[in-house]
């Protein structure tokens, strides 16, 4: 398509949201209206959107790792991160913390919570990569696929049969299907209140820890890629699987360790969320793994950076689009601007610049 | 020599294979046997086959969600059911006929709540089972819009115990040509034991009234039952003065709605509605609203009878303390005269407390049940008018009739509030 006409079709394109705006909710002059009468919703919105875009963006990494190395979307990876909820939830419950325990009796069965989930999912991760996925490495590229999908399901159902455990773990509830209570552990002090700042905007220790440990995770993992031997032999593989095999790198190894590191994180993300959202249930992964995978498509897939930007980008605006336009709207509006992004830019935001995969 | 060497060109594989061919087609074979006894199974559509079938023998079969979090309430029917059953013996007209019980779950575990698919597969099943007079359910509206229609055409009866949705009986309180549509045989074969969504969203909205609410914010799951219930809640509460600041739908798939709530505080309303079920989020909406800072002293939350469960308690931990929930009925512990009996019986024969719903499961085999002794044979259409029939039926929720539509004509609802991780009972409910 010639440069012109491509223009044409986004000014079409643009006409039409102008006509169907009042109905979603896109009258201009009233959100201006509302954003000058009240700015401190809208930076009390934007925090929100960033917080819960630091969580997607921890479950993105997963997909983006996972892509950059053998090129499969594991659709599998959101309901590994709702795994890893349960059993967050199970090593907090089976070690007795009750709702709202103070941080001193808390933090080390956190600290558990986090081991035992890394762990887990790293296991179960690798385990999979082994028996569903590399049987099929030079399959055709749609047979893991589907076999990612199957393994998702598996997880959902393993999610509905864990949550009915109740004879062994009390904290489950009466009911396998029901969302479960994770307790509220986080510390809620309201930051800004504590330097004396007096106003409507809430920023709390729990907001500032998922925030902390987002950029921890992510900038840490972008250096361990970008600066270490095993990074180096995870780029290497990326780039071309047969060239590192000669170069003497285990090929195998390196993409079970993805697989490895992919698992931890997901484990790591099931317990921050339950400790920030304080509920689990065995379908929160498919939600999750959709907007993740969204997020990393955004932020160019197969990029670590990436992921982040896409991740705090779709959290923002839908929480926006909660306040100014209607939330019936904001799954529609955020798609959109997905594929607005990806006319333009289809390599993601960042997919183009950065020539290396992982 | 020959025999031999024939056996011989067989390899120990093949051989194998041969055997469990052998095997599985005898498996098959018995798996069959069933349905090869019955009568020829006629295609859906022709209820005029029925009495080919025997005769003496009934089936009612029950279709609701057992996979997914509404089991709590859903297998409280089912004993409910089994409950009327085993009181008769499995058997009607002094045991000329035998009653078969079938459980069907309309769920999926993949959708974790009733999936259009599987309801309309159960009915078309129960339609083709020439034993089948009687379906009861469904659990949810939405599924029922898509059941009856089955049903119908087959003069198939379904008993819901807990579908609400006024569009499904009362003509011009649903959409367009609803509820017509769902009849398309002309003959009406629905009915169901619980009052409809007008009464119990006005309800309510009355309530609301009597506490003292000035402001509400309206939300709901987007659904069939959910924005039935609240856009009734929502035309109540204008006309009794409370002020509406804003009525929306929410991605029950979210998995989180601090923005939302964000959005409700600065509007400062002291009552957040929400039409919807607990599978639709409602635990997370309750935690999100506490979350932001929205106290229950400050704001309440109120619900229907979808929220009215224990799930939702489980789901939404000690912020549920407070939760506000209409219901269609009055819970178990409420009833009176036969129904405290039957009250106490259940709780003997089940050793739990009935969820609200078990009555009504009760309530609803019993007509079935009724319905077929007056009939005394296996003939759908017959058994299908008895029941629709049903006046001044005296059971467990009291003395009432069903009206024209196939709607109770009890209007007695409930009031109950969440204190120390319990439904509370809190007050007796008038729809007007």
């Amino acid at each position: 398509m010639k440069r012109w006409q491509s223009s044409l079709l986004y000014l079409g394109v643009a006409y039409l949201i102008l006509l169907i705006g009042p109905l979603a909710g896109l009258d201009i002059p009233r959100i201006i209206g509302d954003i000058a009468r009240s700015p401190d919703v809208l930076v009390q919105q934007i925090l929100v959107g960033l917080v819960n875009g630091a969580i997607i963006a921890i479950i993105a990494l997963g997909y983006t790792l996972v892509y950059g190395i053998i090129e499969l979307i594991n659709f599998a990876h959101g309901d590994l991160y709702m795994l890893g909820a349960f059993a967050s939830l199970t090593v907090v419950g089976a070690l007795g913390v009750q709702d709202g325990a103070p941080l001193q009796s808390s933090l080390l069965p956190m600290l558990a919570a986090l081991v035992v989930a890394s762990v887990f999912c790293a296991g179960v991760n690798m385990l999979t990569e082994r028996y569903a996925y590399r049987p099929l490495r030079n399959a055709p590229r749609l047979a893991p696929l589907i076999s990612a999908i199957g393994v998702s399901f598996i997880f959902i159902n393993t999610g509905l049969f864990w949550g009915g455990l109740r004879a062994f773990f009390p904290i489950m509830g009466a009911n396998a299907a029901a969302p479960k209570s994770f307790p509220d552990l986080l510390p809620r002090i309201d930051l800004l209140k504590q330097f004396g700042i007096q106003s409507n905007i809430a920023f709390t220790t729990k907001d500032l820890i998922v925030l902390v440990v987002a950029v921890v995770l992510m900038v840490s993992l972008h250096l361990f890629v970008q600066y270490t031997r095993l990074g180096k032999a995870m780029r290497a593989t990326a780039q071309n699987r047969d060239a590192a095999r000669m170069m003497g790198i285990n090929v195998d190894l390196i993409i079970a360790l993805t697989f490895l590191l992919g698992g931890a994180l997901a484990g790591a993300a099931g317990l921050l969320v339950g400790l920030y959202n304080n509920t689990v249930v065995f379908t929160m992964g498919f939600t999750a793994g959709l907007r993740a995978f969204t997020a990393a498509v955004l932020g160019g897939i197969g990029n670590i950076i990436g992921a982040m930007l896409g991740g705090v980008l779709i959290g923002v605006l839908s929480a926006l689009s909660d306040q100014y336009l209607s939330s019936r709207w904001t799954n529609a509006w955020v798609f959109a601007v997905l594929v607005i992004i990806l006319a333009f830019r289809p390599g993601g935001l960042l997919g183009e610049k950065l020539q290396e995969k992982v | 020599m020959n025999s031999p060497s024939s056996l011989k060109g067989l390899s120990p594989r093949s051989a194998f294979f041969v055997a469990l061919a052998t095997v599985s087609a005898g498996v098959l074979a018995a798996a069959c046997q069933p349905n090869t006894t019955q009568a020829p199974t006629t295609t859906g559509g022709s209820p005029a086959s029925s009495p080919a079938a025997a005769g003496n023998t009934v089936k009612i079969v029950s279709s609701l969600p057992m996979t997914g979090s509404s089991l709590g309430q859903t297998q409280t029917i089912v004993n409910g059911i089994k409950q009327v059953l085993e009181e008769s013996n499995y058997g009607a007209c002094t045991g000329k006929l035998k009653i078969e019980y079938e459980m069907m779950d309309d769920a999926t575990a993949a959708a974790g709540k009733w999936d259009p698919a599987q309801v309309t597969s159960n009915a078309n099943r129960a339609v083709s089972d020439p034993n089948v007079v009687a379906v009861i359910g469904t659990f949810n509206s939405g599924a029922a819009k898509l059941a009856i229609p089955i049903l119908n055409t087959a003069n198939v009866v379904m008993v819901s115990p807990a579908n609400t949705y006024p569009g499904l009986t009362k003509p011009g309180k649903g959409e367009g040509k609803e509820p017509d549509v769902y009849y398309p045989n002309g003959i009406r074969n629905y009915a169901r034991v619980v009052p409809a969504d007008d009464l119990q969203g006005a309800a309510g909205a009355n309530w609301a009234k009597t506490l003292g609410i000035k402001r509400v914010y309206i939300l709901d799951d987007q659904e069939l039952y959910g924005k039935g219930i609240a856009d009734i809640f929502k035309s109540t509460a204008k006309n009794l003065g409370i002020e509406v600041l804003g009525h929306e739908g929410i991605d029950s798939k979210a998995s989180d709605y601090k923005a939302l709530m964000t959005k409700i505080k600065a509007l400062n309303p002291d009552l957040i509605y929400f039409g919807g079920i607990t599978q639709n989020n409602a635990g997370q909406l309750v935690k999100d609203m506490r979350n932001v800072g929205m106290t229950n002293d400050r704001v309440k939350f109120m619900g229907p009878d979808g929220i009215f469960e224990q799930a939702l308690i489980d789901a939404a931990g000690k912020d549920a303390e407070g939760v506000m929930a209409t219901f269609g009925g009055v819970p178990g512990s409420q009833l009176t005269g036969t129904g405290k009996t039957w009250y106490e019986n259940y709780k003997k024969k089940y050793n739990a407390e009935p969820e609200a719903y078990a009555a009504y499961g009760y309530e609803a085999a019993q007509v079935v049940v009724q319905a077929i002794n007056k009939v005394c044979k296996n003939d759908r259409a017959a058994i299908r008018d008895a029941v629709m029939a049903t006046k001044d039926f005296e059971g467990v929720l009291g003395k009432w009739s069903f009206d024209a539509n196939g709607d109770t004509t009890l209007s007695t609802m409930s009031g109950n509030v969440v204190k120390s991780s319990k439904y509370e009972f809190s007050q007796l409910l008038k729809a007007q």
